[in-house]
């Protein structure tokens, strides 16, 4: 059996053994199951990886079964690999089994594990579908998926409300996504007469502007419109502006759904779909002007937005969004390779952020208010010591030509490559991303002062005031172990601790932020030779542009260094406002209250959605169902006539006196009208 | 198979169970019900097992002139074995899901199993006026399920279901009248394979499309529908949605595409037009009911307009993809009326505001509720269409 096939269905296998088990199967039962499946995938994908970083390796397919056979339109289900999905299949399995891993520490307390666990192999195995997908339509199975799994595991908590209304809003808006995604895959059928991927894409070159296409009444480029309609696909799934505004509510979710889902794996399926069909998009030249235009919009837009934020989670779910923001507009230059090398890189510093800020909610007893936190550093030291990993790597910090954390190398080669790319949009793109790797720098090391650093603030959250007075959250709200409320008040403490000692977390959750913390550090150093400048390695998987990997090593020397003096400027700022002087914040903010507002409350995305689309559906809803189906059809159709004939028989009994004089008198009338008619 | 009417085997057993059923007592009735509509399902298995893929277009046929060129004439291609089983496999669990109906259970046993008749005999009808005759009865158990054990408001709800359904039936009698006399015969692949004068098809077709339209429901028809599912029974919804919703669309893939296809090609932007608003428009309605029926039974029309596209595309993909999701919303809407049921027998409320947690006393309901929702959703891979 070749290793694909286990790799992709074994999560699967385990999901519905956990799923199905569930409560009778017991929760070490089904941990052990899901975890191990996802162990053995991982095991199994990294030697698929190393093969393929040898270079050279060819594209496997693996047949599984046959699917669909209607008129023209046939394909199967099958298991493609080649070095793009290899790349996804470390990521994706390497992450998801330190997720699992992590899962029995954060959700310890939880009494549905097993409910849980099966969810999260689930969603792998989808997202295993998704990057293996050897056709259209087995990559939209995936991507549904992906998304159902998603739904679940936002409202794993379904007792919130908050919980229930995040995963609706999350699926809801992946649909307008997908709507796009599908008109993508009727489109290229309708074009290229198959749905098949390798098919497609050693099709697409000769279609550049070969021919236009009616959409929405216009004659327009055919591939332009088929590239912008599966890009919006991307942007759904990807969180890209527009189209974002799930992703910060996804965060209602157990956190560790937020490291696999929402900031490894799923998310950064749209830039796969990209690279994976970069051929097609390199056939439309204005649908990778607007990915450019987008990715650097959505990376500036969601840089401003973190800088304001105070739940922790939500600082590095905006985070993830500018990140996802780099990795398309790498994409829209035409560096697919250095889109997929921060794909890769951030899975590994983004997922260990997102873990890292879980230890530290599950030791503050669920408060993920940053407000509340301040010196954890001496009491957590490993989580510490991970995060500052994680914001080493994601801050870009590095030396050029000695080391560099993970986001060194590969923001570096975006900011590069978006400005050896020449075009005006790609500049510009270079201009945004810059500035958001200043904002980055300093919405990184805000998150780690306000966490780490100053004086404890703790007494005001309510949750550590739980947490003291022994009372328990109930544990199906919160994930979180609750073995940190078991501390005896310490009548001695500081006023400020309110007499709480948070806790380092179990080895389960330390292991996988170790693991974590190597990525982080080493993966940017380690295969940046073969992501960024490895024809080779890539073997045709992405189209590889040579000469822009060329202009990329020639750019003048402040661009070089560009990304790493807007880091130490990011982080000069975040340590003069909340280290050195922890008034400034404050001052600032009511100094610039509008822009502040502006950006506190997220450019006020959710506010104009709702007033556009969200209460006009349901006006419009009301308005059809109560004028149109009630108020027109049933009124003057059923019931109309209903009403014409009852009224109609009160004249007909009237008619039906019973008189005879009255009789006599219609006929006479009738005789009369008949003559009449006759003699006329 | 050689030759067995097993066709008129399968419309035999339920109507004997019928007749059983009203002679007997309502413990004994339902049992009765049981066996007849698991009998059947073992016969539609049978059925199943011997259609030849590929093979004939008609099999199993049964000819036995009647009077007049009119004939019992019986027959089943794979549409038609499709939707048939589709029938056998969803009238045990109706059985079963009737539990909770009180009043007159002989009586309400005997009307489903003579719906189970009714079903079959549209499906495999091979006559013009005995698919005319199969179609139109098919009326009478339905008005009765949902007029004796439907709900608060059943009289109207029963009322408007037979005045709508009515209405079509008409014009499409007297179309069958004249397409029997032009061609000479009320043999269905007779027929398919004659061309009518293309003027007449005009009025063939709409004639058809009066009684289809209203079946499937189109939009703006279709208003008896929310009414019909809130006011049926549990079993009855099932039934209504999972069956004979799927007539509608069965008609147009028998008639009026093969028989007319001129007409239908010049009125397909009717059907595009009408079915593009009924998925807006029923869509949005369905997003703001508060009952839970209400909601399916929109849903449901908007899915019906996705398959009358899929029909008029005049495609196989089309075609094909327009039978898988007549199956898909057939097996899921007849499940999530049935989820609908299981909860109202227990909080006897169909407001979606009322319920809530659901999930933590029945995990497994849940679970089932949710799976049947995802496959309306239409996640790929449990129904594609395309």
């Amino acid at each position: 059996m070749p290793p694909i096939l286990i790799i992709v269905f074994a999560p699967l296998l385990a999901a519905i053994i956990a799923g199905l088990g569930n409560r009778a199967l017991g929760n070490v039962a089904a941990k052990s199951i899901t975890t191990g499946a996802l162990f053995l995938s991982c095991a199994l994908s990294w030697p698929i990886f190393l093969t393929y970083l040898g270079g050279d390796a060819p594209a496997t397919v693996t047949p599984v079964l046959h699917w669909v056979q209607s008129g023209s339109l046939t394909f199967d289900w099958a298991l493609r690999v080649d070095t793009l999905t290899a790349v996804m299949l470390v990521v994706v399995t390497t992450v998801s089994a330190l997720v699992h891993l992590y899962s029995w520490g954060y959700m310890a307390e939880d009494p549905d594990q097993p409910r849980f666990f099966a969810y999260l192999s689930l969603f792998t195995f989808a997202m295993l579908m998704l990057v293996t997908a050897d056709n259209l339509v087995q990559m939209f199975f995936g991507w549904e998926g992906v998304g159902l799994a998603s739904y679940l595991l936002i409202g794993f908590w379904f007792k919130k409300p908050s919980a229930n209304a995040a995963a609706i809003k999350a699926f809801v808006v992946n649909r307008v996504g997908d709507l796009g995604f599908m008109l993508g895959i009727f489109g290229t059928f309708l074009v290229f007469q198959t749905v098949s991927i390798p098919e497609i894409l050693a099709a697409a070159p000769a279609m550049k502007g070969a021919s236009t296409i009616g959409f929405v009444g216009l004659r327009v480029d055919t591939m332009t419109v088929l590239c912008l309609l599966l890009f919006v696909g991307a942007m759904g799934k990807s969180a890209q502006l527009g189209l974002h505004t799930w992703l910060p509510d996804a965060m209602e979710g157990p956190t560790p759904v937020s490291a696999l889902i929402h900031a490894a794996t799923m998310v950064t399926a749209g830039v796969f779909m990209v690279c994976r069909l970069s051929p097609m998009f390199e056939a439309a030249p204005a649908a990778l002007t607007f990915v450019t235009f987008i990715g650097a919009a959505t990376c500036f837009f969601a840089a401003t937005v973190g800088t304001t934020q105070w739940d922790i989670k939500r600082v590095i779910a905006y985070s993830t969004c500018s990140q996802l923001g780099y990795m398309f507009f790498a994409a829209g230059v035409g560096a697919y390779g250095a889109a997929m090398f921060h794909l890769f890189t951030h899975a590994f510093f983004k997922a260990l952020l997102f873990l890292g800020a879980g230890s530290v909610i599950h030791a503050m007893h669920h408060e993920q208010d940053m407000r509340y936190y301040g010196a954890l550093r001496k009491e957590i030291p490993l989580t510490f010591w991970a995060m500052m990993a994680g914001t080493l790597a994601i801050t870009g910090v590095g030396l050029a030509g000695v080391f560099g954390f993970a986001g060194f190398y590969s923001k570096d080669s975006i900011l590069e490559a978006a400005f050896a790319s020449g075009s005006e949009m790609g500049r510009t793109a270079f201009w945004l991303g810059t500035f958001a790797a200043l904002l980055t720098s300093f919405y990184s090391w805000r998150l780690m002062f306000l966490t780490f650093w100053g004086k404890p603030r703790w007494i005001e959250s309510e949750h550590i005031q739980h947490a003291v007075h022994g009372e328990h959250d109930d544990p199906a709200f919160e994930g979180a172990g609750a073995d940190v409320a078991h501390d005896v008040p310490d009548p001695h403490h500081a006023a400020a601790t309110g007499g709480y000692h948070p806790h380092e977390s179990p080895w389960t959750m330390l292991v996988p932020l170790g693991v974590l913390s190597l990525g982080a550090v080493f993966a940017g150093f380690l295969f940046y030779t073969p992501f960024i400048e490895g024809e080779s390695f890539w073997n045709g998987a992405i189209a590889y542009n040579e000469h822009l990997i060329h202009a990329m090593h020639s750019v003048p020397w402040p661009v070089k260094w560009a990304a790493t003096i807007v880091m130490l400027i990011g982080f000069a700022i975040a340590w003069l406002c909340y280290i050195r002087d922890t008034s400034i914040p404050a001052k600032m903010a009511t100094q610039f209250a509008p822009i502040y507002r502006f950006l506190f409350n997220k450019w006020y995305f959710d506010e104009l959605y709702n007033f556009l689309f969200v209460r006009p559906a349901f006006w419009f809803g009301r308005l059809f169902w109560r004028r149109g189906d009630v108020g027109i059809i049933d009124r003057f159709g059923p019931n109309g006539i209903a009403w014409v004939v009852e009224k109609g028989s009160v004249v007909a009994r009237k008619v039906q006196s019973g008189y005879l004089t009255s009789y006599a008198l219609i006929m006479l009338l009738g005789l009369v009208a008949a003559l009449t008619w006759v003699m006329a | 198979m050689g030759g067995f009417p097993i066709l008129s085997l399968m419309l035999l057993v339920p109507m004997v169970g019928a007749v059983a059923c009203l002679l007997a007592g309502a413990k004994a009735a339902r049992m009765i019900a049981l066996v007849a509509t698991l009998a059947d399902l073992v016969l539609g298995i049978v059925l199943w097992a011997n259609f030849d893929i590929g093979g004939a277009q008609w099999q199993f046929a049964e000819r036995a002139p009647i009077f007049a060129g009119f004939s019992w004439a019986l027959g089943i291609d794979g549409i038609a074995l499709m939707l048939i089983m589709l029938s056998v496999f969803l009238m045990p669990i109706c059985i079963l899901a009737s539990h909770s109906i009180e009043k007159r259970v002989g009586e309400y046993m005997a009307t489903f199993l003579f719906m189970e008749v009714l079903m079959i005999g549209v499906f495999s009808a091979q006559d013009l006026f005995l698919f005319y005759i199969f179609f139109e009865a098919g009326l009478i158990p339905m008005y009765l399920i949902i007029g004796v054990w439907g709900g608060q408001n059943r009289i109207y709800a029963a009322y408007k279901f037979f005045l709508y359904t009515l209405l079509g039936s008409v014009l499409m009698l007297i179309a069958m009248l004249w397409m029997a006399n032009e061609a000479g015969t009320s043999d269905i692949p007779t027929l398919m394979n004659y061309s009518f004068p293309v003027h007449a098809q005009t009025w063939l077709w709409l004639a058809f499309f009066a009684s289809f339209a209203v079946k499937m429901p189109m939009w703006p028809l279709h208003t008896w529908l929310p009414d019909a599912h809130v006011q049926a029974p549990t079993a009855g919804s099932v039934i209504l949605a999972g069956v004979l919703l799927k007539m509608g669309g069965y008609g147009f893939i028998r008639f009026s595409l093969p028989m007319f296809p001129e007409a239908s090609a010049q009125f397909a932007w009717l059907i595009f037009a009408l079915s593009m608003i009924a998925v807006v428009v029923t869509s949005l309605i369905a997003l703001v009911q508060d009952d839970m029926k209400k909601l399916i039974a929109y849903s449901s029309v908007a899915h019906m307009a996705i398959v009358t596209v899929g029909l008029f595309a005049f495609n196989v993909q089309g075609l094909e993809g327009g039978m898988m999701v007549m199956l898909g919303h057939g097996l899921v809407s007849g499940a999530l009326f049935l989820c609908v049921g299981v909860i109202y027998d227990r909080l006897h409320t169909r407001e979606i505001d009322r319920y809530g947690g659901l999930a933590i006393n029945m995990p497994h309901y849940a679970t089932f509720f949710l799976l049947f929702t995802m496959a309306s959703i239409g996640d790929a891979g449990l129904h594609h269409r395309q």
